[in-house]
């Protein structure tokens, strides 16, 4: 039991003042300002909009400002302050399929409508470092090309659902209630709503390393990027007075489609089967594992055995949030200094009887011979 | 609830759901801009104050199966009422309030016959060009990163 410490006001206030001058840093260098994070480290921007489950690119700048680019502090921030604002209600879910494309890509297809979109990406680069960067260097105007402004951009899963090897969209109910984390507690078994809004918010670390543990063989599932697409969508909210769906303005979101073979089992035939991913902001990994790790814990839906840690529902969902993890981590460091003086008693009498039985034995030990 | 509702919109409210997504979009300097071009401010009643709060953004498992809650939105939101009679709604994303009170008074300003004409020359098509210029911008920067990759024969 964790009994509580009282005083130390002084010494705290004075170790945040401290630690305040620290985060400011050298004052003959300029200060950083929001604006300059969220148009210039907009990836991190992303992170903590997503974990921090709140989008809002200012206050994440903030957040990310106030935690001196520690992002789970980051993190914790944004969740602490979206307590403090009233909810509104739900929007209505966005169309990803409407998205203005800013980057579209297929593992699968060569040639698909819409084209193989690379946008702005770090893949193909050689990971050198770039001193021209460090040494304020020229900035390439992007080049322009040529669109045809009435073709779509479809998903890549409509194409292979037209043939009948992709699973369609499980159906639900009409009226089924969507379950919110922010409003229930997390309890097993979970739907694939809930889990999707787990998987949403928890730790691109924590998802990554469970996706790449499915790719080795731990719950293998043979995942090929069926589509990632990054752009802006439309948010929309209905209104009550107003009887329709008003616009909120444009998001900024990641989709990852993973589409993995699936060999058939008692309750599905052999066909391509799919994990999903989606995060605001520009977050790619982040959705190809959280897509990785969706596709995992379908193996209840889909018959399959779980066996690996991915699939195990209660273990990846409990321990997704950073936010909860850190705060249980990092606990550790608060005054325990009761529970320790408890538990040293207790093992200083354990220690004694184990010396003095050692004792004992010896003793009788050396009698008998 | 809405997806019915969105489909059978009337011509005007149509118009004025339009008319929104560009407020929406906007810019906050440029409806303080275009506010401040008025010559003669319509008279007008806050109804409900401008205030912040959250809307739950949802997805949809695949893009097309089942709803699922996504992450909180800051979103921001005020009514007005002209003397005239008319009612505005203003909201968007993010937490101006200057913003949400502005986009109030120009959707109640487009549904009068005094002002709709002005609202939608000085106010609305400015935006609607600024934003297809944005977009077109962007679909050509895009374009021009399109890759057509060659597969390799393999060799035996």
């Amino acid at each position: 039991m964790y009994v509580a410490v009282k005083g130390g006001e002084k010494a705290i206030r004075n170790a945040h003042k401290l630690m305040e001058r620290d985060r400011r840093g050298d004052r003959t260098v300029p200060e950083l300002e929001l604006k300059q994070i969220a148009e210039q480290l907009y990836l991190s921007v992303s992170r903590v909009m997503s974990e921090g489950s709140l989008y809002d690119l200012e206050l994440a700048a903030l957040a990310i400002k106030q935690a001196r680019g520690d992002l789970i502090e980051a993190i914790f921030l944004l969740r602490a302050y979206r307590t403090t604002l009233p909810r509104f209600g739900y929007s209505e879910p966005i169309d990803t399929a409407a998205m203005l494309v800013r980057r579209r890509i297929s593992a699968t297809y060569k040639d698909l409508p819409g084209g193989q979109l690379l946008g702005p990406t770090y893949d193909y680069t050689h990971r050198l470092l770039d001193f021209k960067l460090a040494a304020d260097g020229e900035l390439p105007e992007p080049e322009k090309g040529a669109y045809d402004p009435d073709a779509d951009i479809p998903r890549v899963t409509d194409l292979l659902n037209a043939e009948g090897m992709m699973e369609p969209d499980p159906e639900t109910p009409q009226d089924a209630e969507i379950g919110d984390l922010t409003r229930e507690p997390l309890a097993f078994p979970a739907d694939r709503d809930v889990r999707l809004q787990n998987l949403a918010r928890g730790d691109e670390g924590f998802l990554l390393a469970l996706g790449y543990s499915t790719q080795r063989g731990f719950g293998g599932s043979h995942p090929f990027a069926g589509e990632i697409r990054h752009g802006e969508v439309e948010v929309e909210f209905f209104v009550e007075e107003l009887g329709f769906a008003v616009p909120l303005g444009t998001m900024t979101v990641t989709e990852c489609q993973m589409i993995n073979q699936f060999k058939g089992s008692t309750v599905a035939p052999p066909q391509f089967t799919r994990g999903y991913g989606l995060a605001p902001g520009q977050s790619e990994r982040k959705v190809m594992s959280m897509a990785l790790v969706d596709r995992a814990l379908r193996c209840r839906e889909l018959g399959e055995e779980a066996t690996a840690p991915a699939q195990d529902e209660e273990f990846v969902l409990s321990h997704s949030d950073n936010v909860q993890a850190t705060g249980f981590v990092e606990h550790l460091k608060l005054p325990h200094y009761v529970d320790f003086q408890a538990e040293l008693e207790l093992v200083r009498r354990m220690n004694k009887d184990w010396h003095s039985k050692e004792a004992n034995t010896a003793q009788a030990e050396e009698a008998a011979q | 609830m809405s997806a019915d509702t969105q489909t059978s919109l009337s011509p005007e409210l149509e118009t004025r759901r339009a008319a929104m997504a560009l407020l929406a979009n906007a810019p906050e300097e440029t409806l303080k801009a275009a506010w401040d071009a008025l010559d003669t401010p319509p008279a007008h009643t806050v109804i409900r104050q401008p205030e912040t709060g959250l809307v739950m953004v949802r997805g949809r498992a695949g893009g097309t199966g089942a709803p699922f809650n996504l992450c909180e939105a800051t979103v921001t939101r005020c009514v007005v009422a002209l003397d005239t009679g008319e009612t505005g709604f203003g909201q968007s994303l993010g937490r101006s309030k200057a913003k949400a009170l502005y986009s109030a008074i120009f959707d109640a300003l487009l549904q009068t016959k005094d002002w709709s004409e002005y609202v939608e020359t000085h106010v609305l098509q400015p935006l609607n060009t600024a934003t297809q210029a944005a977009e077109h911008q962007t679909r050509e920067e895009v374009a021009a990163t399109k890759v057509d990759f060659f597969t390799m024969v393999r060799g035996d």
